[in-house]
């Protein structure tokens, strides 16, 4: 009986909460939901919970199923294989979005170095994005070059933008990394609002060329389409080789253990500049792709949200899995294209799902972290 | 010029402190930046304009204006503790011995979620605070000071002094500082960590909430997502000073607050809000431990 007052006072309280901005009418809904809610909980708990063990024996079987997936070649050419055929299946608007989850793919899989490998909480990654962004949209309106010419010239920048911003970041630990790193995301995003006679200010600049392959635009969806697909599946095998190299390992070590990791040898500060500039290089070629998609931006889509939606792709795949990166890309541009009603409530839902994930299962969907850390 | 800026600085300065005193507190005692803190400020001024448009759709307000201010203030304080209370059991209680990483995050997850819920039930458009105190005001040597100013002013000095008094004088004040300094020691001696922790983010909402209020009087409009800019100064504010250090917040904040109405009056304001993000940037690379802040050596 206590269990079934206490519960009720927790749904009494969360709906007084909710009260002063969602009305009376709201309110004694959630009230009712919560109250059901807890009433049923209440007596599961008092009958024994038949459930739970069954739930938990699930549990371990999907625990087992999901370790971090080897490479293997077959998978791999099967996926290509079905990923190569899929322009010829489908419809423009499914390409579309397609080509918007490779892009945030490459972005998933680039911070994915940073924060999944080497531990560096980066809040500001989608500055990165935007220079690789602005910067191919410069070169191409201001300076006439074109698509492939540009590429490398972007990739160098934002890879040089990340140790610009590694140099004040080395220092600093944990929370006060993410911290810098969120300013500079935000100073990035005021400059191109606010340069107005190089970047155009809020409104962006338009007439980007698409990239021309052989003579021929790659403008078409389904052409563009093979182009991302290229990209990503660059980044996906170059990652995933880095990771297992001497170079990745030093970086996991970094993440397990930093003073372990340099009394072993490891030259933290180093091997921390090579995540940042190689976790930033891959958002420059995201970027370049996004403008040359668009053939317009505008500082508007790279705002702090952006950041935080791509980490929390990241976050949602699992830490540290290259697959998991493309997993969260893929979970969280889908989405809410599937459901177009529940768009409005997509950042509750997300800012839901980040507290839920944490809670109940920071490793994520594929765990990428070993057990225990 | 200099001394109307001056003034300008101190008000903004003076929110902006009683923001990072709630970071402060917070940090001090759980080592957690607490995220969602910008978004208790941006309840805070929210709920002042619905409490009073509550009472003025009764039609009470046209009786005793000061009194009912006070009223809304006081309940819009009551809701945001209630709001850090609640924020504080659900996302931070259950991560306290996570690794680092996983409170933050879901810091940033109540952020976002609190940002959109009040975007989704009040709106995305500008909310206008009522003009309560006109623009009188007087003169002093040579700038003009409105009674809202000198108002706002004198409210946050006064919270500021008297969570001062309630740290260093009061018994619970005493265990607060002796949770920040040793968690496990003060359970030990009988302690109830979390109720002191509870304690803490109660205080650092209400403070939260008068500053939501005292922006929303200052500048008349309020938006759902003002609290995040808001967070990110406050918790400069607090690194400025020192984290952990409650002094150290309110000259962080006081200095801050200068700093923008300075660049903004003499050097551009459009980049108002990127004076704050290079401030931090400086302090953390030539003090990171800030101005009153100790440096602690990391233990192996």
């Amino acid at each position: 009986m206590s269990d079934v007052v206490r519960g009720l006072s927790i749904a009494l309280w969360f709906s007084l909460l909710f009260l002063p901005f969602s009305g009376f009418r709201n309110v004694f809904i959630l009230f009712a939901v919560l109250s059901s809610y807890a009433v049923i909980i209440s007596s599961i708990k008092r009958y024994g919970n038949p459930l739970k063990e069954k739930f938990q024996s699930v549990r371990r079987v999907v625990d087992i199923g999901v370790r971090p997936v080897r490479f293997k070649p077959l998978i791999f050419c099967a996926t290509m294989l079905l990923l190569l055929c899929f322009p010829l299946l489908v419809g423009d608007y499914i390409l579309d979005v397609a080509i918007l989850t490779g892009i945030y793919s490459i972005l998933a899989l680039g911070l994915n170095v940073m924060v999944g490998f080497t531990g560096l909480l980066n809040l500001g990654y989608a500055a990165f994005y935007a220079i690789g962004a602005y910067g191919y949209a410069l070169l191409n309106v201001k300076a006439g070059f074109g698509f492939w010419q540009s590429l490398p010239c972007c990739l160098v920048i934002t890879a040089a933008a990340g140790c610009i911003l590694a140099v004040p970041a080395l220092r600093l630990k944990g929370d006060y990394l993410a911290i810098v790193t969120l300013g500079f995301g935000e100073i990035v995003r005021l400059v191109l609002n606010n340069w107005d006679s190089l970047t155009g200010g809020p409104n962006g600049i338009t007439g980007i060329a698409p990239p021309y392959l052989l003579g021929t635009s790659m403008a078409a969806l389904n052409r563009y389409y093979y182009v991302t697909l290229g990209a990503v599946t660059v980044t996906y095998i170059v990652i995933s080789r880095i990771r297992m190299s001497r170079i990745g390992r030093a970086w996991v070590a970094i993440r397990e253990d930093e003073i372990g990791a340099s009394s072993m040898g490891i030259s933290t500060i180093w091997y921390k500049l090579y995540a940042f500039a190689f976790g930033s290089f891959w958002a420059g070629l995201a970027g370049a792709l996004f403008a040359a998609k668009m053939r317009f931006i505008s500082p508007e889509s790279f705002t702090f949200m952006e950041s935080v939606l791509i980490l929390s792709m990241v976050i949602l795949g699992g830490l540290g899995s290259s697959e998991g990166a493309i997993l969260g890309a893929l979970i969280l541009v889908m989405l809410p294209e599937v459901l177009r009603e529940i768009q409005l409530y997509r950042m509750l839902a997300l800012g839901t799902g980040l507290i839920l994930i944490m809670i109940f299962r920071p490793q994520g969907f594929i765990g990428g972290l070993r057990s225990g850390t | 010029m200099f001394f109307q800026q001056f003034i300008n600085g101190l008000t903004v300065g003076g929110v902006y402190a009683l923001i990072a005193l709630g970071y402060t507190m917070v940090y001090g005692i759980l080592e957690l930046i607490n995220f969602a803190h910008g978004e208790i400020y941006m309840l805070g001024a929210y709920l002042g304009i619905i409490f009073l448009g509550l009472f003025t759709a009764t039609g009470l307000t046209s009786s005793s204006l000061p009194l009912l201010l006070l009223c809304s203030i006081l309940l819009s304080i009551l809701v945001c503790s209630a709001y850090g209370y609640s924020i504080e059991k659900i996302a931070y209680r259950p991560l306290r011995n996570a690794p680092r990483l996983s409170p933050l995050i879901s810091a940033i997850g109540m952020s976002i979620f609190l940002q959109n819920y009040v975007m989704l039930t009040q709106g995305a458009t500008d909310k206008v605070f009522p003009h309560l105190f006109g623009s009188h005001g007087f003169d002093l040597l040579g700038a003009r000071i409105t009674y809202q100013q000198a108002f706002l002013i004198i409210l946050s000095f006064l919270m500021m002094v008297s969570l001062q008094l309630f740290v260093m004088r009061t018994r619970m004040g005493k265990a607060m500082r002796a949770v920040a300094q040793d968690k496990v020691m003060a359970s030990l001696l009988g302690i109830n960590i979390n109720s002191v922790i509870s304690l803490t983010f109660i205080i650092g909402s209400g403070l939260a909430a008068i500053a939501g209020i005292m922006v929303a009087m200052y500048y008349g409009l309020v938006n759902y997502s003002i609290g995040y800019i808001a967070g990110i100064k406050a918790f400069t504010a607090a690194v400025l000073g020192g984290i952990g250090s409650i002094p150290g917040a309110m000259f962080g904040g006081i200095f801050l607050g200068f700093v923008e109405s300075m660049g903004a009056g003499y050097i551009s304001s459009e980049y108002k809000d990127a004076y704050a993000f290079l401030v931090l940037i400086v302090v953390l690379l030539i003090k990171p431990a800030g101005i009153f802040g100790r440096s602690t050596e990391e233990k192996v």
